[in-house]
């Protein structure tokens, strides 16, 4: 009995697995197709060759001033000899370490959030949000516990960007809420009076609230009373993101079954008890993704505080870039202050992303 | 028994917790708290401004200006007066807004069709368009096309980027050939109006020629046809007199033609590449919202591919694009306030910031240029309500 032996197996077609197949299948499935691929290469070939060459290979990266660029590439030497200028304006170099206890602080306050396993996020949140914002404020505004007081114009750098967006969102958030609660009433002079509040803010541009915050708002206050112009900008930052984030929340509560309404009445709870422990806690759980693409948006706008005249990192950058040591350097200056902002909203947005597919958990309707 | 058919007594509710009592209070409070709030703003304004010497109201308009605009398109020089300031300001907001909306829709489509395109490498570079653009704040990408690019890059008028001889390009601007047409254009004008009420009806006609006899009509290319037709046959019918001022160097400068100044050129420039990255998204999540299941079913029609686009997938999917991108093209028209760091003349850069520094009117000028960008808003935002609710889906 000659027993059956099956043949080995072949090897799938080579067009159609392999490199070669997956060449063929997502770059030259079609004529037209392989012609956008032939032009698409070329257009790298001709963009990103040289600018890699530019900022990377052929780039001089130390030195005290422009003399020190002289291969014809990128001069990265002002960013790597002005980074503390970049960083904290005119903070003095003694009281730096105050700013950077606050770094720090910030970073062991939210790394544990991207942890599934950690176990106390929420006490963690709730001190990011309360407690970390006023001991930040002690410490970098000085005067209290024998600190050296600090006035806010020294203030500036990447460190008042990230502050300014911060204190935005933080204190945005309990008026958005609020307004949002409002905006949903029953009752109509305060849903009319959220309404209207909420459509100015978001109809006017950021640069116009900053205007009428530097020029009017010392109009507005009985005389003898005063902001500083970093207070000024802020109390504008804060109206404008308040209104922005009023919509984002209004977005969770509408997205509550009416059921869990009926619930919370059923149960007895008055309007303040079932909005506080039923409607926001599962509203502002849903709304965590958007509350991030809100804070990316804030933080791309604090650099409009530059038009009102105050010192944050694109500020700081065309200081240096138009100053005499390092005078015409506004390509790498711009390139540089891009790739900060383009490193802290290109994670958030990811961050926020991922945060979406895992809060997506069927509630919607 | 008849004492257990009464209706159960409601025991007697102290007022204050009273449901309409307890409305009706709460509102009035918020009310005074609310008036006393802008009383006291509105008080405390009128105090600080007699106090250091502001005269309050819209007369200050009238005045003569004094200070020239870099670019105007209605006429102006330093002896017309603030009121004109504020029209030149809104009209120069207007003409980047419409200039950048319409490149960012171009650029925003293509980008937004090709990330979603089956060849890899064309759908990376889209993705990387997208996510490079839009994490980068506007206000530096202004600066960058301003400062680092527009002006550094382009050559001096003695060594202008010239095409034929018409078009000039150089670190003073663009310059166009412009022409001059005699008072006969009105009539092109007005056949221009006529074509597109024409293609009105040609459209609504072929639509019901095809609801009732399955025919198709090749609206699209008829309509291409009437606009571009009917005008050119009444200019050359009316022999419209036409003189074309060329651009040409003069010394030092470009003199003659239509000056495009190169804050304008940077100004659209970013704006348009920063709103299409936002557009390429919603673009891409409108075309992925509509199932697949409704192309399967084209097919299954019998209907051929640029079929299935055009009537099955394209109008699903301009349903879920148009509110999304209604609010970019508004943040767009916001977005242009920024001209007035690179120091392009729009509405913020006139009104709110030399005419405000020379009269000191803050509260008037403030409350005007506010004024004007809510109400573009609202308007623009009421309108697409409306469009939106008459292109939703009717369900039943």
């Amino acid at each position: 009995m000659n027993e059956f032996k099956p043949l080995p197996n072949l090897p799938p077609p080579v067009a159609t697995a392999g490199v070669i197949g997956w060449l063929r299948a997502n770059l030259f499935p079609s004529p037209f197709s392989a012609l956008l691929t032939v032009l698409g290469i070329y257009f790298l070939y001709i963009t990103l060759v040289p600018f890699l060459d530019w900022a990377v290979f052929s780039a001089d990266w130390f030195g005290t001033d422009k003399s020190a660029c002289i291969s014809g590439g990128a001069c990265w030497a002002f960013v790597t000899s002005r980074i503390d200028f970049f960083i904290y304006g005119f903070f003095p170099t003694s009281e730096v370490w105050r700013i950077n206890i606050c770094f720090a602080l910030f970073v062991i306050s939210f790394a544990p959030q991207f942890f599934d396993a950690f176990p106390y996020k929420k006490n963690l949140g709730i001190f990011s949000l309360t407690v970390f914002p006023a001991i930040s404020y002690v410490l970098i505004s000085g005067g209290w516990f024998g600190l050296v007081e600090v006035s806010t114009e020294k203030w500036g750098g990447l460190s008042l960007t990230l502050m300014l967006a911060y204190v935005g969102i933080v204190a945005a958030l309990p008026f958005g809420v609020v307004l949002a609660l409002g905006r949903r009433s029953q009752l109509p002079v305060i849903r009319t009076f959220c309404i209207l509040f909420i459509e100015w803010w978001r109809g006017v541009p950021l640069i116009s609230v900053l205007f009428m915050s530097s020029v009017m708002l010392p109009l507005f206050l009985p005389e003898g009373m005063n902001f500083d112009k970093l207070l000024r900008a802020l109390i504008g930052i804060i109206m404008f993101q308040s209104a922005y984030m009023a919509e984002v929340v209004r977005g969770g509560l509408q997205a509550i079954p009416r059921g869990q309404h009926e619930a919370a009445d059923a149960l007895g709870l008055g309007y303040w008890k079932s909005m506080l422990l039923v409607i926001l806690p599962q509203a502002l759980k849903l709304v965590i993704p958007g509350i991030v693409n809100t804070f990316i948006a804030l933080f791309k706008d604090t650099t409009l505080v530059l038009i009102i005249g105050l010192f944050e990192v694109l500020a700081s950058v065309e200081a240096v870039v138009r100053g005499a040591q390092w005078r015409g350097l506004t390509f790498e200056g711009y390139v540089f202050v891009g790739l900060c902002f383009w490193v802290f909203c290109f994670g958030m947005s990811r961050y926020s992303q991922k945060l979406e597919r895992k809060l997506n958990t069927g509630h919607k309707r | 028994m008849s004492e257990r058919l009464n209706t159960p007594q409601v025991p007697k509710t102290a007022i204050w917790n009273d449901p309409t009592f307890r409305a009706i209070a709460i509102q009035v409070l918020a009310s005074i708290a609310i008036i006393w709030f802008f009383w006291t703003i509105f008080d405390n304004t009128l105090t600080n401004m007699s106090s250091r010497g502001i005269t309050t109201g819209f007369g200050f308009l009238n005045n003569t200006a004094g200070f020239g605009i870099l670019m105007s398109l209605i006429d102006y020089d330093e002896t017309y007066t603030y009121g004109r300031t504020f029209y030149v300001g809104l009209l120069n907001t207007l003409l980047v807004s419409f200039l950048a909306i319409v490149c960012a829709t171009v650029i925003g489509f293509i980008i937004g069709v090709a990330r979603l395109s089956k060849n890899w490498l064309i759908s990376k570079m889209a993705a990387v368009y997208v996510e490079s653009i839009r994490n980068v704040p506007l206000l530096l990408q202004i600066f960058f096309w301003n400062f680092a690019v527009i002006q550094p890059l382009l050559p001096s008028p003695k060594q202008s980027f010239a095409l034929a001889d018409m078009f000039f390009l150089n670190n003073r601007g663009a310059y166009l050939p412009k022409p001059h047409f005699d008072d006969r254009i009105w009539l092109v004008v007005i056949a221009i109006f006529a074509a597109i009420v024409a293609i009105v009806y040609v459209t609504k006609w072929a639509r019901r020629r095809q609801e009732s006899t399955g025919q198709p009509f090749h609206t699209f290319w008829a309509g291409l046809g009437i606009l571009l037709g009917l005008p050119l046959a009444t200019y050359f019918l009316s022999g419209v007199q036409v003189t074309v001022d060329y651009p040409a160097l003069q010394g030092f400068n470009m003199r003659g033609g239509t000056e495009v100044i190169p804050e304008l050129l940077s100004l659209t420039l970013a704006l348009a590449t920063y709103t299409a990255s936002f557009i390429a998204e919603i673009v891409r999540a409108g075309i992925q919202g509509v199932s697949y299941g409704q192309t399967e079913a084209a097919r299954a029609l019998g209907l051929r591919h640029a079929y299935t686009l055009r009537l099955v997938v394209i109008p699903q999917a301009m349903r879920i694009i148009i509110p999304p991108l209604t609010g970019q093209y508004l943040n767009l028209m916001k977005n242009s306030s920024l001209a007035t760091a690179i120091g392009y003349p729009d509405l913020v850069g006139v009104f709110m910031g030399t005419t405000l520094n020379q009269t000191g009117q803050a509260v008037e000028i403030v409350g005007m240029t506010m004024a004007v960008y809510l109400a573009i808003s609202l308007i623009i935002s009421a309108f697409m309500n409306w469009w939106n609710k008459h292109m939703a889906l009717v369900e039943r």
